[in-house]
């Protein structure tokens, strides 16, 4: 029975899972989702579906190591992630691109300085506390909080937000992650949400009306 | 093995429940928030992130509670049972699709109906505007039916036959509100049924006492205003509430 897996290449999440499955050769079939499915709540439980794939799959241990407390730093980054990187890039990605060039909604300054201070404030702990002085955050090797972080922290570059002037130490930790993963599926992967900023020109705003009340009380 | 907690935290109330249900020994750290002491320059050394709970097992200390459960099930798996989190491929993906899940549902919504209604006036100074609270409780009871509907459904636990970390994580930050005075259960016979087999799993005594504080939480905002530390953490709750 073959697997299928429901991507939509403008969400992080389903980026993650993408190049992971792609990295380990793992056979699917690419079932294309919309943005609007995304939008409409459609579950994206990526971090389940990475685990169930190291597990069936037997991929090599760095993915997702085996020793107790590298395996709980891999854990703890991917909890915390949820409700910080993740939102606050999402967030940006909304405010900056989404919601003016395709809701047709202005945001108010005040909105954006306070969604770039609290992106600030997670990549931070990315460098601080999750990196400090390691090649990785588990250590010497690539894991899965690698993985999902760099589809996280990519959204707001998608959005035209270089979040990696200024910050030579996360922006070396991009580069060895891109090195370990080949910058060829890298680069496949984030094609869509680079090329964001002249999609949005060409994206049709009335398919997206029906979610104005759901998104605006999301994000302003 | 040191936890440090506080109980009127969520994420505190499951790993305290989980430790002392599957026999984990710890010594109990405890962390007043109302009293700003996860600003203490003493726990930030202890963590960074200054969040509750925290993880000290020898020189190794872990955040994120998520991942101290894993922790302690993996550490102690001679002795924890495996339906806590099963071996088995596909009943721990389920189990790992609801603590997934969870963070931005739950979690956030529970939470959020909490803070507003224990700790915005005292903080703000003002009632609660009531759209955002009739908001706020919107977005829970649509969690609260995701939950009853995709997770539940018509089994037991929300993985089967036996309980999971994933009906603790649940249950525990159900609870959360229903200190404020806000039944959740009410007209939800399928959650409440689930919510008394979950209590018998853990144990109905341990359960009470894990919640005591949570219960009591109506004179959380007298201990808030007649804290020094109030100031401090006034933006930094206003900006939750914004």
């Amino acid at each position: 029975m073959a697997l299928e897996l429901y991507l939509d290449l403008y969400s992080q999440p389903c980026r993650s899972v993408y190049i992971f499955a792609k990295k380990n050769n793992i056979p699917f079939d690419f079932r294309r989702l919309s943005l609007l499915d995304v939008i409409g709540g459609v579950c994206l439980c990526s971090i389940a579906i990475l685990l169930y794939l190291a597990e069936k799959f037997q991929t090599p241990d760095f993915w997702y190591p085996a020793d107790l407390q590298q395996r709980a730093r891999v854990n703890e980054y991917l909890s915390w992630q949820h409700m910080a990187i993740r939102m606050h890039g999402s967030k940006m990605f909304w405010l900056r691109l989404l919601i003016p060039k395709v809701l047709g909604v202005e945001v108010p300054q005040d909105k954006l300085d306070a969604a770039l201070e609290d992106l600030n404030g997670s990549l931070k702990l990315i460098e601080e506390k999750f990196l400090q002085d390691r090649p990785f955050i588990a250590g010497d090797h690539i894991s899965l909080a690698d993985l999902v972080a760099i589809v996280e922290v990519m959204q707001p570059v998608g959005s035209g937000l270089d979040v990696f002037e200024g910050r030579p130490k996360l922006s070396a930790w991009r580069d060895r992650v891109q090195e370990a993963i080949g910058k060829e599926l890298f680069d496949d992967a984030h094609r869509t949400i680079m090329g964001s900023q002249e999609a949005v020109k060409l994206m049709d705003g009335s398919k997206m009306q029906v979610f104005k009340p759901k998104i605006l009380r999301l994000f302003l | 093995m040191e936890l440090y907690l506080d109980m009127h935290s969520p994420p505190c109330r499951l790993v305290f429940l989980f430790a002392k249900a599957v026999g984990i020994p710890f010594e109990f750290k405890h962390v007043e928030l109302s009293a700003g002491q996860h600003y203490s320059e003493e726990f930030g050394k202890i963590s960074m992130i200054r969040k509750v709970p925290v993880m000290k097992d020898g020189s190794f200390i872990l955040t994120e509670s998520i991942a101290i459960l894993k922790y302690m099930v993996q550490k102690y798996s001679s002795s924890v049972a495996d339906h806590w989190y099963p071996a088995d491929l596909q009943q721990r993906a389920r189990v790992n699709e609801y603590l997934s899940w969870q963070h931005m549902n739950i979690r956030a919504h529970a939470s959020k109906v909490f803070l507003l209604r224990a700790v915005f006036p005292v903080i703000m100074g003002s009632e609660v505007p009531k759209e955002k609270m009739d908001a706020a409780v919107e977005d829970l009871n649509q969690s609260l039916n995701l939950l009853e509907e995709k997770f539940l459904q018509n089994k037991q636990f929300i993985v089967g036959d036996k309980i999971s970390l994933a009906d603790i994580v649940a249950l525990i930050e159900i609870m959360q509100p229903l200190g404020t005075g806000l039944n959740v259960f009410e007209g939800r016979p399928k959650l409440s049924a689930w919510r008394e087999r979950v209590k018998k799993e853990v144990g109905e005594k341990l359960f009470d006492e894990a919640h005591e504080v949570i219960m009591k939480v109506g004179s959380l905002p007298e201990k808030m205003q007649n804290n020094s530390q109030l100031e401090m953490l006034k933006p930094k709750f206003q900006k939750i509430f914004r």
